[in-house]
């Protein structure tokens, strides 16, 4: 997958997929240590010499955000098409079936109910692993039901991102989808629920330029990539070389970007109590009780 | 300077002229060639317009001497009062904002400007907009909705600028707040894409109710170039990519992704500024004409309803 390339150095060694003897050892794409599979799968893909968070496969993150049994899909039931007839050293529906045959999703999102924590929510997945996250038509759809379906059901919002951002084989329709699932979200502000996003490695482009940086609450995963524009492209404008750790979690904790750096181990504890927080205000009477008690 | 494909029509129009002066230097009637001529050079416009590829219609829509945002703001609406800055971090040329008529009714407009010439293209920073460009725009729209003042924004950028200092004042994060400001304003909103409607940053001030399209201008997920350099690995594919990505006017309005063409002057924009400058303002007058009867409420939600709606899939047998 093209869009994979430009983030090489992220691409964690292992394979999901594999089950051969040699897929029972890795090696840490940060500390390069041997870690023994089953390790890093329980330790939350998680490098348990020098805590790197690798990225996360979609079924491990329902089982770290969703109480157990408690999942209950939502997506699934629309599939891409190829509106512009897109092909480049490839064509685009042979990508989208080499993906969906990886997969077993039709695209690069799984949406569904669940509690966290006791709480309702609804929960939205973005998978790396199909081409590279990236955001066409049924990526926005889906994030759009979700977050409309949430607010019907009186559920918070939870987005877990990790996108190289909008998904170019559908043009502008893709572009559109920054919009869509922005205008999507008014649906839970006026229902006063909670949309946290949590940003992980890596969140670029149209992802990061629309839904993903509009929660009420932003946490990232440590050392995520989180950008508008890629670091090679920003080297290619600039013409020299990027500060260290530039447009990582951490960075962006100190400019102010996100509201906190969350270590996957504590995420689900973390996000439950800022849920608990922001569905406890007070009740609509109250407030206004409180307007007529103050004029 | 003609465009690459220009360059017959170019040449023909110059023998055109010079028989002009031949015949008036030497006082002899030519008027029967000239005639001829010309109609070989309308033939010879209407053609090359008729059929330009893609690439070709990326080039018209970067051509130097297309109407600007500004070439509109003098000529297109009236009483302009340029408002500087964000209230932030500073003022970004990459875009004016400010408040003007626009054939009689006030108007919040804002506008994306590439320069005219190099040194206002440095100055402008080739239309590329940071984040403060965006912050600005965003207050606009809060000014708009406190005056119930419709917003007209023109769209004419190769993208948000992808540089250090934009991305650590969050760049991504103001073109989402911008999406959402603008899909929330409770006054009619109408954009048109004038030249280059490039990504996120072109959209962050397109969440209009209507949005228009100049017939040559392009609107697009990612720029031909950069689209080339990582599906083909090679930016010099920019042509094919430029062609895959189906980004002309009536590629959009068949993906429904914008509402209106508006038809330019034979030879385009550059050719004809004021004309299309016009055009351009009929378009909007009439556009603006059938929202303000819409409550607020009624604009946002049809604001809604509108990006709601795009993109294509089907279910799952």
């Amino acid at each position: 997958m093209a869009l994979e390339r430009l983030f090489r150095r992220n691409k964690p060694t292992r394979k999901e997929d594999d089950t051969s003897p040699a897929g029972l050892w890795l090696k840490c794409d940060n500390c390069h240590a041997q870690i023994y599979r089953k390790d890093l799968v329980a330790n939350l893909h998680v490098c348990p010499e020098c805590g790197f968070h690798h990225r996360m496969p979609v079924g491990a993150r329902i089982e770290l955000l969703a109480d157990e049994g408690t999942f209950e899909r939502w997506s699934g039931g629309i599939k891409p098409l190829d509106p512009l007839e897109f092909e480049d050293t490839q064509a685009y529906t042979e990508r989208i079936e080499k993906a969906q045959k990886k997969s077993d999703n039709p695209d690069a999102i799984v949406t569904g109910a669940a509690l966290l924590a006791g709480q309702p929510i609804g929960l939205v997945l973005m998978d790396f692993s199909f081409m590279a996250g990236s955001m066409g038509s049924v990526v926005g759809e889906e994030i759009a039901r979700a977050a409309e379906r949430a607010a019907a059901e009186n559920r918070s919002l939870v987005v877990v991102t990790a996108s190289g951002g909008a998904r170019m084989q559908e043009g502008a329709l893709s572009l559109m989808q920054m919009a869509k699932t922005t205008v999507a979200l008014s649906a839970l502000a006026e229902k006063r629920l909670p949309y946290v996003a949590v940003l992980t490695d890596p969140t670029t482009g149209g992802v990061t330029a629309s839904f993903a940086t509009l929660g009420d609450v932003i946490f990232a995963e440590p050392g995520a990539l989180i950008s508008f524009a890629g670091p090679r492209v920003i080297q290619q404008t600039i013409r020299q070389d990027l500060p260290e750790g530039f447009q990582r979690s951490e960075f962006l904790l100190q400019k102010g970007m996100v509201d906190d750096v969350v270590v996957r181990r504590e995420l689900k504890a973390r996000v439950a109590a800022v849920l608990r927080l922001l569905t406890a205000g007070l009740p609509e009477k109250g407030v206004e009780a409180l307007h007529a008690a103050t004029v | 300077m003609p465009l690459p494909f220009e360059q017959p029509i170019e040449d023909l129009a110059a023998k055109i002229r010079d028989m002009r002066a031949y015949a008036t230097e030497q006082d002899i009637d030519l008027e029967h060639e000239i005639d001829a001529l010309q109609g070989r050079l309308d033939r010879l416009m209407r053609d090359t317009y008729d059929n330009l590829t893609r690439w070709q219609r990326v080039q018209v829509a970067r051509a130097p001497g297309r109407p600007t945002g500004l070439d509109y703001l003098q000529k297109a609406f009236d009483d302009f009062t340029e408002l500087h800055g964000d209230r932030t971090l500073g003022d970004d040329p990459a875009i004016v904002a400010g408040l003007a008529t626009l054939g009689g009714t006030s108007v919040v407009v804002i506008v994306q400007q590439k320069g005219r010439d190099t040194k206002e293209n440095i100055y402008r920073n080739f239309g590329m907009s940071h984040p403060s460009g965006y912050r600005k725009a965003m207050r606009m729209f809060d000014m708009a909705d406190r005056f119930r003042l419709p917003v007209v924004t023109l769209i004419d950028t190769p993208g948000a600028y992808p540089g250090l200092a934009a991305e650590e004042q969050g760049q991504a994060w103001v073109i989402a707040e911008s999406i959402r400001r603008m899909s929330e304003l409770q006054v009619p909103a109408l954009s048109v894409v004038i030249g280059e409607g490039g990504s996120g940053g072109a959209l962050a001030i397109g969440v209009a109710n209507r949005v228009l399209i100049l017939e040559n201008a392009i609107y697009s997920v990612i720029s031909p170039e950069s689209c080339a350099a990582i599906l083909w690995r090679d930016a010099g594919e920019a042509e094919r990519a430029a062609e895959a990505l189906k980004l002309t006017s009536r590629d959009l309005i068949a993906l429904g992704v914008v509402d209106r063409v508006i038809d330019e002057p034979l030879g385009g924009a550059h050719n004809s500024p004021d004309a299309a400058i016009d055009l351009v303002k009929q378009a909007l007058v009439e556009e603006l004409a059938q929202l303000t009867h819409l409550s607020g409420p009624q604009l946002r939600q049809s604001r809604y309803d509108r990006f709601r709606a795009l993109g294509r899939f089907e279910a799952v047998a």
